[in-house]
């Protein structure tokens, strides 16, 4: 089962550390982890997607409860939410099949940021399904280079 | 007024009341031993960090207060991790200072330079380092307070020297608050209405402490509510002392090496009120196998310790006495007849025994220690057979009395941790039953009891193996001695089962002479008969003593419940 959890920390140096230790003391792999601070520039938000079965996630939430530095976890489980992530990647172009990157590109509302003769760099901000559809439909261009920023998320209403 | 930051940690020191701090000194801490020299703090010279911090444990785990211990950075910070993963695994209360390089070398490999922090996030609650003389005094308050409250733990504070040597206005921060640390005190009280009906409606309950009894000082109430609920009280081995040993519902300690009656009634419970206690793999024996027809009730300050290992029926959150208290008053007067005759069949057709013949056994050496001191000693123990005898025989009534490294198992543990011990209750007699092996791992720690005229003593059970270890080699693995003999030398056969061989060394070291070398007392007793004197000598005379008594070689402990066998699977003799 995949978990979108959200946690408040302090934005002290350390904490970031203290969370990872946490995760790899239990053999746990963290499929995506993004940190930003927050309208409080004392706290930092950081969204951390897991993948385990319920029993094991419930300790993963009592433990991060349990660091000092963290303020507050939420799984997002049983809350509605919205996720978002931000893409860029670097796409082999020339002439004949410019255009139908560009088609592609609109299509997704995504947008070109940076654009040379034999390539361009596509911008993309999405859900993670979003972002992958996208990266699957310019893969036979040929991608020079992918950075992705990792998952965030925020509660609704 | 302007002060140091090693001034500053001093005044913080006596503030939270730390009257003994244990250490050792080196490069990045001269400027906390210079302020340490000619201020009323009480340091202890250790012989090795890792002794320091059991004595900051023993300290800790005997009067309830913050132990303290103090190093220079790099090993002597790595020294101290042992200690800290020992407090860690027991929830003792320990705040260690750590040198560290200047704040302009940290990250630079320098000299000594070790990174502390990194290294002891996974065994302390919680560790700071503070690169601002203004963040010190805060935050020596706050290793306290978190070291001391909640779940308990070992916090540790790295310095850098320059920090130390800094100058700022001394200010101590009256309150604390932490924002994102609240430990919840009082239980749910829906909850805890819930365990008062289930313990209402139990036939056959049990309960299951461990040492969160302990460090709540929950000791009034769990006898209340046993007494009022009537229902039998089994102990781990860290809460072993806070129920009285001779009390009709007692059942010893549960487990591995637990009693019979204690493991065959959590077996056959229908309810387990499990309070300040984590079912360790040690206790529960195969988890799936565990009191498998009761309803686990599982109180804890500790949200992570509920539901770990065994799936709790009902939770509570809270502190141990905060939440008994609510609980006595909710529990029904009630008789279990029926359920505590069975239980006294159990004990009377298994007791815990061992042969009384005219051999040296450990365990009439551990007897005797209970029948001489009445049971009011504080015990300390090493790890491994003489830990498991000494939790079976050494019987006391009073809890902080029996302190032995549970969590963690640390050979080295029991010598440091009496004389922290000794320090913090200077009228007590204070013995550390030591085996062979574990005793050699701090025996350095001779020379810090004999010149703070330290009395301690050190009763060794000298069976020439790393007896448990031995034990398990001899029950699974074919009797195959591998790597226990502790007289084993380079004129020895390649493999060798025969302990009672003419040709084996007789005593290395020779741990009278050894005492003796460090200015200490050192006695042997070889013989039964002699057990009684030995240890009266012991007792009376008012200083360090090692004891040494040649017990049986190849003596088990038993009950045994094998590792991973269901706590009702379980040996009593080698049949
Ligand atoms: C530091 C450390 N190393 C290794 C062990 C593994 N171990 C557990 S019990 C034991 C044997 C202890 O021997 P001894 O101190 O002579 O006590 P006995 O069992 O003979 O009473 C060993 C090696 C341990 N618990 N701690």
């Amino acid at each position: 089962m995949r978990h979108t959890i959200s946690v408040l920390v302090e934005n002290k140096f350390g904490v970031l550390a203290r969370i990872s230790t946490l995760f790899a003391a239990r053999g746990f792999n963290i499929d995506s982890l993004a940190v930003g601070e927050t309208e409080n520039p004392d706290v930092s938000s950081m969204t951390i997607i897991v993948r385990g079965n319920d029993r094991i996630l419930e300790q993963v939430e009592k433990q991060l409860n349990k660091l000092i530095d963290i303020i507050k976890v939420i799984d997002f489980k049983a809350t509605k939410h919205v996720e978002r992530e931000l893409a860029l990647m670097k796409v082999k172009v020339d002439k004949s099949n410019r255009t139908e990157v560009l088609q592609i590109v609109k299509t997704f509302r995504a947008k070109i940021i940076d654009v040379s003769q034999s390539s361009v760099i596509i911008e993309i901000t999405g859900k993670e399904e979003k972002v992958n559809a996208l990266i699957n439909m310019i893969k036979p261009f040929g991608v020079k280079e992918l950075s992705r920023t990792g998952i965030i998320a925020m509660g609704r209403g | 007024m302007q002060k140091t930051g090693a001034q500053i940690l001093i005044e913080c020191l006596l503030k939270e009341k730390a009257d003994v701090v244990f250490g050792y000194p080196g490069g990045q801490v001269i400027p906390i031993f210079d302020a340490i020299y000619g201020s009323p703090l009480h340091f202890i010279l250790s012989r090795h960090e890792q002794g320091a911090a059991h004595m900051a444990d023993g300290y800790a785990r005997s009067t309830g207060r913050v132990g303290v211990c103090l190093a220079t950075s790099g090993p002597g910070a790595t020294n101290l991790v042992t200690g800290l993963a020992t407090a860690f695994m027991d929830s003792i209360p320990v705040v260690a200072i750590t040198g560290q390089v200047p704040t302009h070398l940290i990250g630079n490999d320098a000299f000594q330079e070790a990174d502390i922090t990194g290294i002891t996030r996974p065994v302390t609650k919680h560790n700071f380092l503070v690169k601002d003389i203004k963040d010190l005094a805060r935050t020596i308050r706050e290793a306290f307070y978190i070291a001391s409250t909640g779940r308990q733990g070992p916090v540790l504070v790295d310095i850098p020297s320059d920090v130390q040597r800094a100058v700022t206005e001394f200010i101590w921060p009256e309150n604390i608050e932490i924002r994102s640390y609240k430990p919840v005190q009082h239980g749910h009280p829906g909850q805890i209405k819930k365990v008062a009906d289930a313990i209402n409606e139990s036939k056959q309950p049990v309960l299951y402490t461990g040492g969160g009894i302990i460090s709540s000082g929950a000791y009034k109430e769990v006898i209340e509510l046993a007494e009022k609920a009537d229902i039998p009280v089994t102990n781990t081995l860290l809460s072993l002392g806070s129920f009285p040993q001779d009390h009709r519902l007692f059942l010893g300690m549960l487990g591995m090496h637990g009693t019979c009656y204690a493991n065959n009634a959590v077996q056959n419970a229908d309810l387990i009120i499990a309070i300040g206690a984590r079912f360790d793999d040690r206790v529960t024996g195969k988890v799936d196998a565990f009191a498998k027809k009761a309803k686990i009730a599982h109180i804890d300050i500790d949200p992570t310790s509920i539901s770990k290992s065994i799936s709790a029926d009902i939770p509570v959150v809270g502190d141990a006495k905060t939440v008994l208290a609510e609980l006595i008053k909710n529990v029904k007067k009630n008789s279990h007849k029926e359920w505590l005759e069975a239980i006294g069949k159990w004990k009377k057709s298994n007791p815990l025994s061992y042969k009384n013949d005219e051999k040296l056994r450990p365990q009439y050496v551990i007897d005797c220690i209970t029948k001489l001191t009445k049971g009011e000693a504080i015990v300390t123990t090493e790890v491994g057979q003489n830990q498991m005898w000494a939790a079976q025989f050494y019987k006391t009534n009073r809890p902080r009395n029996f302190i032995s490294s549970g969590g963690l198992g640390t050979m080295g543990y029991g010598f440091p941790a009496a004389i922290g011990a000794k320090l913090a209750n200077p009228k007590k007699q204070v013995i550390d039953i030591a085996g062979d092996g574990s005793i050699q791992m701090n025996i350095q720690e001779l020379a810090t009891a004999v010149l703070n005229n330290i009395n301690v003593k050190v009763i060794i059970l000298n069976n020439h193996y790393l007896g448990m270890v031995r034990q398990w080699q001899e029950f699974f693995w074919g009797k195959r001695y591998s790597g226990v003999c502790l007289m084993k030398g380079s004129g020895c056969p390649d493999k060798c089962n025969k302990p009672q061989s003419k040709k084996c060394f007789t005593y290395v070291p020779d741990f009278v002479k050894i005492a003796e070398a460090y200015g200490a007392v050192g006695l042997r007793c070889k013989n039964k008969k002699d057990v009684i004197s030995t240890l009266r000598k012991t007792l009376s005379l008012n200083k360090t003593v090692f004891a040494e008594f040649i017990v049986e070689q190849e003596e088990n402990v038993f009950p045994m419940v094998p590792a991973g066998k269901p706590l009702d699977e379980v040996m009593t003799s080698l049949a």
